[in-house]
């Protein structure tokens, strides 16, 4: 004991590593009222481990060559020892990093954790949010189905859109004038090397951040108001470590139930983490009937579809997709309202919070299907695709929740907020 | 039980998507546990698919697996000359098969994944005799689809039937067997279950392992969330 307490007093002399350690850990006072949508920020760190580690194993069998990256999959899924248990792992943790993400983008709506002092730490949060898609499209490309194909293609021509500069910028990102060898080489790196490490950085830069300004909690009211005399430690905290360390191991264990559960038994889920049509090598000559983005973009995906071509242009559609992602950056200065915590807010936030949540899920599920899965209206409303009418509204809906939200908030009757957090 | 549960909420998604498509498919049923099933149908496979269909993703040794000895395998199911270790790879050039079908007849390594078993169930026995079309044979969950009928002699020849619509009903297509095969329709249906069963199982020959080992692996985590629950309680013991 002596001497490991001499080798840690060598180097806390030239690392700040005890000091650094009570920052984050062992001082840092996280409030004592965290619930369960408390889980999801810790969970999102281990999925990016989860997906790091098992990324680096992939990599070490995978080919980033059009001839060869989907024999290189099913090599992988067969002969390299515990391959399928690590691309398994690796293509479930991509759609579970999603799931927890929402709910963890969801906890903030909730409890208003964006609003001020922590407006950096949101725009950071959707910078990682940003990154993720990112991570996500260039890593789905590299199974090289057909879904990866066709997938890689329509995203890329969304870009081709773009008015004067389009075709030159599609060609750019392609490095060819269809999505080929070029394509997948470039995206294996950027899935790999340059998307993960701004990862890593942002979310070093949203946990700094955090704790700088402190956890939110389900009351949303600020514990750092009322702190101990004395030691001026805030009553309503309890240091995250041991407590929230040990509150988290049973989360993670729950949750990794939940992911192996899937892992094991249904790693396909029903077609919606892998795609059966996925499982056919990408053939440029041969366009799917029906392509659809996996289920994490599917919201985003119905946006783009519904909003019509204007003057022979589908821009539009790509701006509204693109506007229905960037607005969420300004959450912080759209909501107006005079308590944090939907546990105070009045019946127009919930109302407005519900039906935004419905919406996106019904957004998410259209976004899956073909337009016509509903069949069509009558020819009172032209014979419309009746899903694409109903992804317009939700389409409507879904910019309300943000636009109107300066008027809403306020207009909200909210009831007083506690001095203290309560459970 | 619980573990069936969860299961089976994992599969409702399975189930809601699986609605939905023009012809009605039959339920394959497969089962891979059912070893001796794989066995005859990876036998129907190699004498009657692994001519013009490669699966190059599927190693021979991996019919090990299925309680098959090397023996068993070299005699009974390699016909090529590959070595135990090779994967089940054809002479026929793709640029033939181009020529002589209209299309390279595509790779059947992972086909069960893409199509599902209930497919491929309905789509080898739903071949009829149709002279409308370049190989005389037509198929109802695939329409002029470049594959003739390879197992006819064993089905034997279907035509299709249109029924006369009802008032209001819309017109059935039924198969009738013209000229029986030399098996039964019930042997006939029981062997390209063995089939699709064996295609099931060369789809992901690691599936089996695969839900034995995560019924361990969720019984520790079911341990741990126990414990781990417990440690959590009693630090926050002192947490008012």
């Amino acid at each position: 004991m002596g001497l490991l307490n001499s080798l840690l007093g060598w180097v806390d002399e030239r690392f700040p590593l005890t000091s650094t350690w009570k920052q984050h850990l062992s001082e840092y006072y996280a409030p004592k009222n965290f619930n369960f949508w408390y889980f999801f920020g810790a969970l999102s760190l281990l999925v990016l481990v989860i997906q790091i580690v098992s990324g680096i194993f992939l990599t070490m069998h995978y080919k980033p060559d059009a001839e060869q990256a989907f024999a290189s999959v099913e090599y992988i899924m067969r002969d390299v020892s515990w391959g399928w248990l690590i691309r398994y792992i690796h293509s479930t943790g991509a759609s579970m990093f999603f799931l927890v993400v929402y709910l963890h983008m969801f906890r903030a709506l909730l409890y208003g954790s964006y609003r001020k002092p922590r407006e950096l730490l949101w725009i950071v949060g959707m910078l990682i949010y940003m990154c993720l898609m990112a991570e996500a499209f260039f890593g789905y490309l590299l199974p090289w189905g057909q879904m990866s194909y066709w997938g890689a293609q329509v995203i890329v021509n969304l870009f081709a859109a773009v008015p004067f500069v389009g075709p030159d910028l599609a060609i750019w990102i392609r490095g060819d004038y269809v999505v080929s060898d070029a394509t997948l080489n470039r995206f294996f790196a950027f899935h790999v090397i340059a998307v993960p490490l701004a990862l890593l950085g942002l979310v070093a830069a949203h946990l700094v951040a955090l704790h700088e300004v402190g956890s939110n909690n389900p009351d949303g009211i600020e514990i750092k108001k009322k702190k101990d005399p004395k030691t001026g430690i805030p009553l309503d905290g309890i240091p995250f470590h041991p407590y929230y360390t040990v509150k988290d191991m049973f989360g993670v264990t729950v949750f990794l139930a939940v992911f192996t559960a899937i892992v094991f038994f249904a790693p396909e889920m029903g077609g919606y983490f892998l795609e059966h049509n996925n499982f056919v090598p990408a053939d440029p000559l041969k366009t799917p009937a029906h392509i659809a983005p996996v289920w994490y973009f599917t919201p985003f995906y119905s946006i783009l579809r519904a909003v019509p071509p204007m003057f022979g242009s589908q821009f539009p559609g790509v701006l509204a997709m693109g506007a229905s992602v960037i607005i969420m950056f300004l959450l912080p200065w759209l909501d107006r309202s005079p308590v944090k915590s939907i546990r105070y807010r009045g019946a127009v936030y919930k109302s407005a919070l519900t039906l935004f949540v419905v919406v996106f899920i019904l957004l998410g599920y259209l976004g899956t299907e073909p337009t016509n899965v509903w069949g069509q209206f009558g020819p009172w409303l032209g014979n419309a695709d009746r899903a694409t009418v109903v992804a317009r509204i939700g389409t409507v809906v879904y910019f309300l929740f943000f636009v109107l939200m300066p008027w809403y908030t306020r207009i909200d009757r909210t009831s007083p907020e506690p001095e203290r957090v309560t459970s | 039980m619980r573990v069936v549960l969860l299961v089976a909420c994992l599969l409702l998604p399975a189930i809601a998507s699986a609605a939905g498509g023009e012809v009605k498919l039959d339920r394959a049923n497969v089962d891979l546990r059912d070893a001796v099933s794989i066995q005859r149908g990876a036998q129907v496979f190699v004498n009657h698919c692994l001519g013009c269909h490669s699966a190059s993703y599927m190693r021979y040794n991996k019919l090990l697996d299925l309680g098959l000895t090397e023996q068993q395998v070299e005699d009974n199911l390699i016909f090529t000359g590959a070595k135990i270790g090779d994967t089940m790879t054809i002479a026929m050039r793709e640029e033939d098969g181009k020529a002589w079908f209209g299309v390279a007849p595509p790779d059947l390594s992972v086909i069960a994944r893409s199509r599902g078993a209930d497919w491929l169930y309905t789509y080898l026995r739903g071949f009829y005799r149709d002279e409308s079309v370049a190989t005389g044979w037509n198929n109802v969950v695939f329409p002029n689809a470049a594959m003739p009928h390879v197992l006819w002699q064993l089905q034997g020849v279907q035509r299709l039937h249109t029924e006369a619509a009802g008032d209001h009903g819309e017109a059935h297509n039924k198969l009738v067997l013209e000229t029986p095969g030399t098996m039964s329709e019930q042997a006939y249906n029981g062997t390209i279950r063995d089939l699709v069963n064996y295609l099931e199982y060369m789809a992901e020959p690691a599936s089996v392992k695969r839900e034995q080992l995560g019924i361990i692996v969720l019984m520790f985590l079911g341990l741990m969330a126990a414990l781990t629950w417990l440690l959590k309680r009693e630090f926050w013991k002192d947490v008012h």
